[in-house]
């Protein structure tokens, strides 16, 4: 679509590093969280969670917590029936949000009740009797892959037989054997990776209220309320109109609150209670019965000539999904390879079920772990062959018109220009002492547009309201209100932007793949030129002209012409002054689908320094350099890099689901559960590249996710250098990288 | 309800509530209180996020009892302004970009004045360590500890201007 391309242009407040609209609120205490909401005679709600982690629930007896005295509700999964069609779409977060009949691991929801009380509501989850029979279970990915594996959900096959293999992906093209056969050397290596969590600092929140009419109304953190508006509805069997969905101020997601988790629930529990319920995760309940990410094992092959050419590049990738059937090994498959041109390629991957959580979208989900596989062996080869490995990237890296192994040709890409950024950044140059080393890595994400719809109302005093779907999930109204008064031509302060409710506005997909500020960027322009053009023909009104005679500058109707130059120019806020009497208010409207996210590409720098005797490794020193297309407002990009860089530190170094024999989650706690902190960290540096996306009229292309892509390898390499011994299993935690050196000096 | 009476100061104010004996002061602040600024993120001292400062003492409110507040002060975030003017963390906290999500931010702020009434001067390690009990999943911890060091600079100018305004 012509009107979508970029542009070359100058900007007039896009670029500056202005104060959120929403910060005076966020830091008096005063923005208003999923926990934060109250309503007259709210229930407190609790959910009573399998001990389990795999039995079949032979009986659950609720007669006793019914009958206390303070308890308004108690289901199980016969009050909320498949209104799914029978096992249709969305069935898994039926299931998920209520077992029906097995607990498929430890942490699932098995039934919930709503009490008067917290204390009430907890006495009542101790009252229901549930009579479980233990099943074999399995938790871990190769041990699920097994023939003899304990099966999780019975009728899936593989190869005809009974399976947790769910499915099999597979990418590429050319002829892997032959590129093999014409390599010099090949390096081949396996690769393990943990279970990790967003880890989001607000647990799950809820207030749900649904009266005896059938009318609904759900106050909730999530990135994707009319999301989660259209799946309650479907599960409640509710019409969609009836029930208006708010999203809170939300405090973090990264990609675990865009499912649906608890909220059938909730509103199931007003349903019957006929009260407001409020339903709040605790900690232990978010690790356990919410949004990690896979954990994985990867083998991964690279051959290259001895002049650093790749010959072919070969991924099997094994994702475990929890008990339900995702898309993260195929997400896998695709990013493995996307930063190279590469002749002969293939990624296979295959998504496993097991009994731990249900697996949720984590930043970029599944690009981590592939690019740990990968780039750790892109090292392992440049070492092999004795070559730069910046250098080495260098010669193999996808380019515009290169073919990515996931199918698509690339337009401009930035991923050679962070690697010459890396290649030419201080950091590369810095010396190392004692047990210091330094490593670097590369990383893609693809990016979403999708389903968008905004509205801009312009004031009678010459103010704008801008009204966005997407969530804003750290600084997207600061964005939102950048672009508008861009378009407009109008002062920044002069904009509010506010994140709709789904009452408000056409369905907004939800706030993931880096698409809010693509993709309501997209949207909010669109709407201002609407405006705009309203706005002319209202100054043609008033100045009597035609409206082809006047253009849009600077905030103001300009009218054209020889003819026309006694006619001062007409402001915004003068035109709206009036708008009364020329026809009534003035507004601008878009609904889109964007197509063409941008891909973005970084690349990263860590130094670290290992304690031989603890094993602990301290990061010294982190750069990140990533693409932007454009940076809207730089110092929510920063953010963004550094905040990417820091999950992906915690994921490389601390962070891991620890599961017992019995196949319980032995760490659901925040204590337990070691994220970075303050301490651990030094300052993140960041370089923001502008290459703009043809396919968005500023150039912008997301930027959320791609740096949580390379750390994992990046920090590999690092404590690998500083060792002497390559790290292939994450978190390189202690203990691990105690044994790896160990192992290493035959001890 | 088995209720304890109590009477305490809240940001300066007197107040008087009955609540459970078990019940947190975290609780008794957001449900009894309204004053929903700080936030429940773990409920077991881990994360910070609901950090207040009680006499003096940074706490974590889920770990102290509403009960024992009798007759002591507690200041939240929701004090930390004074009047409609904002306090210099949080001004820098703003100019920096220090939040995204901002579900940390009202336990950074109150940790890190905490931090700033004992130590007006601290190190860039100083801080990282003062602002290692609170959890922020979102910025790296990069732009905060820019803010607590700007907004430690601004304090320590005012009050050299207060002094030098006394001994004239």
């Amino acid at each position: 679509m012509a009107e979508q391309s970029y542009t070359e242009q100058e900007f007039k407040v896009v670029g500056s590093r202005v104060r959120r609209p929403d910060g005076v609120d966020k830091v008096t205490g005063r923005a208003r969280y999923g926990a934060d909401a109250f309503a007259p005679g709210q229930l407190v709600g609790r959910i009573l969670r399998s001990p389990h982690a795999h039995a079949k629930i032979k009986k659950i007896d609720i007669s006793r917590a019914e009958k206390m005295k303070g308890v308004k509700a108690v289901i199980t999964c016969d009050d909320l029936p498949d209104l799914t069609g029978g096992r249709g779409p969305n069935f898994d977060i039926l299931v998920n949000c209520m077992a029906r009949g097995t607990a498929l691991y430890h942490g699932h929801a098995v039934a919930a009740v709503a009490a008067v009380d917290e204390p009430t509501a907890r006495k009542a989850l101790k009252a229901i009797k549930v009579e479980y029979k233990a099943l074999p279970h399995v938790t871990d990915v190769d041990a699920a892959m097994a023939e003899d594996a304990p099966i999780v959900q019975p009728g899936v096959e593989h190869d005809g037989k009974p399976s947790n293999i769910v499915n099999v992906s597979q990418f590429g093209h050319g002829d892997v054997d032959a590129g093999f056969a014409e390599a010099d050397v090949i390096i081949e290596k396996s690769y393990r990776t943990e279970q990790t969590h967003q880890g989001y600092i607000e647990p799950h929140a809820c207030l749900a209220s649904v009266g005896p009419d059938g009318d609904g109304e759900l106050w909730v953190t999530t990135q994707g309320h009319f999301t989660f508006r259209n799946v309650c509805a479907q599960l409640l069997g509710m019409d969609i109109a009836k029930l208006k969905v708010t999203s809170s101020e939300i405090g973090g997601g990264f990609g675990g609150k865009t499912h649906v988790w608890m909220e059938p629930v909730a509103l199931a529990l007003s349903r019957k209670a006929n009260r407001p319920v409020k339903l709040v995760m605790g900690r232990d309940e978010v690790f356990m019965g919410s949004g990690p990410t896979c954990s994985t094992s990867m083998d991964v092959k690279i051959g290259a000539k001895r002049d650093g050419t790749i010959t072919a590049g070969q991924a099997t990738l094994r994702y475990q999904d929890g008990p339900f059937p995702g898309p993260w090994g195929m997400l896998g498959a695709m990013t493995s390879w996307a930063c190279y041109d590469l002749p002969n390629v293939q990624a296979v991957a295959y998504d496993v079920l097991v009994n731990r959580p249900k697996v949720a979208a984590y930043r970029a989900p599944s690009a981590p772990m592939a690019a740990f596989a990968v780039e750790s062996t892109m090292d392992l080869v440049a070492a092999e062959i004795g070559m730069d490995p910046v250098d080495f990237r260098l010669q193999n890296v996808a380019k515009e018109g290169s073919k990515a192994a996931y199918g698509p040709t690339y337009g401009p890409i930035g991923i050679e220009a962070t690697l010459r950024a890396v290649k030419n950044h201080p950091h590369m140059k810095a010396k190392l002492g004692k047990n210091q080393g330094r490593g670097m890595a590369c990383g893609f994400w693809f990016n979403f547009g999708g389903q968008t719809c905004t509205d801009l109302n312009i004031g009678v005093d010459g103010t704008v309201n801008l009204t966005m779907g997407t969530v804003d999930v750290g600084g997207a109204r600061a964005s939102m209100s950048l672009i508008a008064a861009e378009e407009l031509g109008i002062p920044y302060e002069k904009v509010k932007c506010n994140v709709g409710d789904t009452s408000s506005l056409g369905h907004n997909d939800t706030t993931e793949g880096s698409r809010g500020t693509f993709s309501s960027g997209m949207a909010t322009i669109f709407a201002a030129r609407a405006a705009i053009d309203v706005l002319k023909a209202r100054a043609a009104l008033m100045w009597e002209i035609d409206v082809d005679d006047i253009e849009w500058k600077d905030g103001a109707a300009h009218a054209k012409g020889i003819e026309h130059s006694n006619l001062a120019p007409l402001t915004l806020a003068e035109i709206a002054k009036k708008s009364p009497q020329t026809g009534g208010p003035i507004a601008g409207h878009n609904e889109v689908v964007a197509d063409g996210a941008g891909v973005s590409f970084a690349s990263h720098i860590c130094d670290v320094e290992v304690d031989p005797e603890t094993g602990k490794t301290k990061i010294l020193r982190y750069t990140v350099v990533q693409d932007a297309g454009k940076a809207i407002h730089p110092d929510y990009v920063e953010g963004q890099f550094q905040g990417a860089a820091a999950q992906g530190i915690g994921w490389a170094l601390n962070e891991e689901y620890v599961y017992g024999e019995d196949g319980r989650l032995q760490n659901p706690s925040f204590l337990d559960y070691r994220i970075p902190v303050c301490s651990d960290l030094p300052f993140i540096d960041t370089e923001i590249l502008e290459i703009p996306n043809p396919n968005h009229p500023y150039g912008i292309r997301g930027v959320g996710e791609t740096s949580i892509v390379p750390p994992l390898a990046a920090i590999a390499g690092a404590v690998s250098n500083a060792v002497g011994v390559r790290l292939d299993h994450t978190p390189m935690s202690p203990p691990r990288v105690l044994k790896a050196i160990r192992e290493a000096n035959g001890r | 309800m088995n209720g304890v009476q109590v009477s305490t100061t809240v940001n300066g104010d007197v107040e008087e509530f009955v609540c459970h004996p078990g019940e947190t002061l975290l609780e008794v602040l957001r449900n009894r209180l309204g004053l929903t600024g700080a936030k429940e993120g773990c409920g077991t001292g881990d994360c910070g996020a609901c950090s207040v400062i009680v006499d003096g003492q940074l706490v974590c409110s889920c770990l102290v009892l509403g009960a024992e507040v009798e007759g002591r002060k507690v200041a939240t975030v929701e004090g930390l302004a004074d009047g409609n003017r904002l306090h210099p963390l949080q001004d820098k906290f703003l100019e920096h970009a220090a939040l995204q999500c901002g579900i940390c931010t009202p336990g950074f702020l109150v940790a890190a004045k905490a931090l700033l009434d004992d130590n007006p001067d601290p190190t860039e390690e100083e801080i990282r360590y003062a602002l290692a009990g609170n959890l922020c999943r979102c910025t790296g911890y990069d732009k905060i500890v820019r803010a607590v060091d700007a907004a430690a600079a601004e304090l320590r100018k005012s009050s050299k201007k207060k002094a030098s305004g006394r001994k004239k």
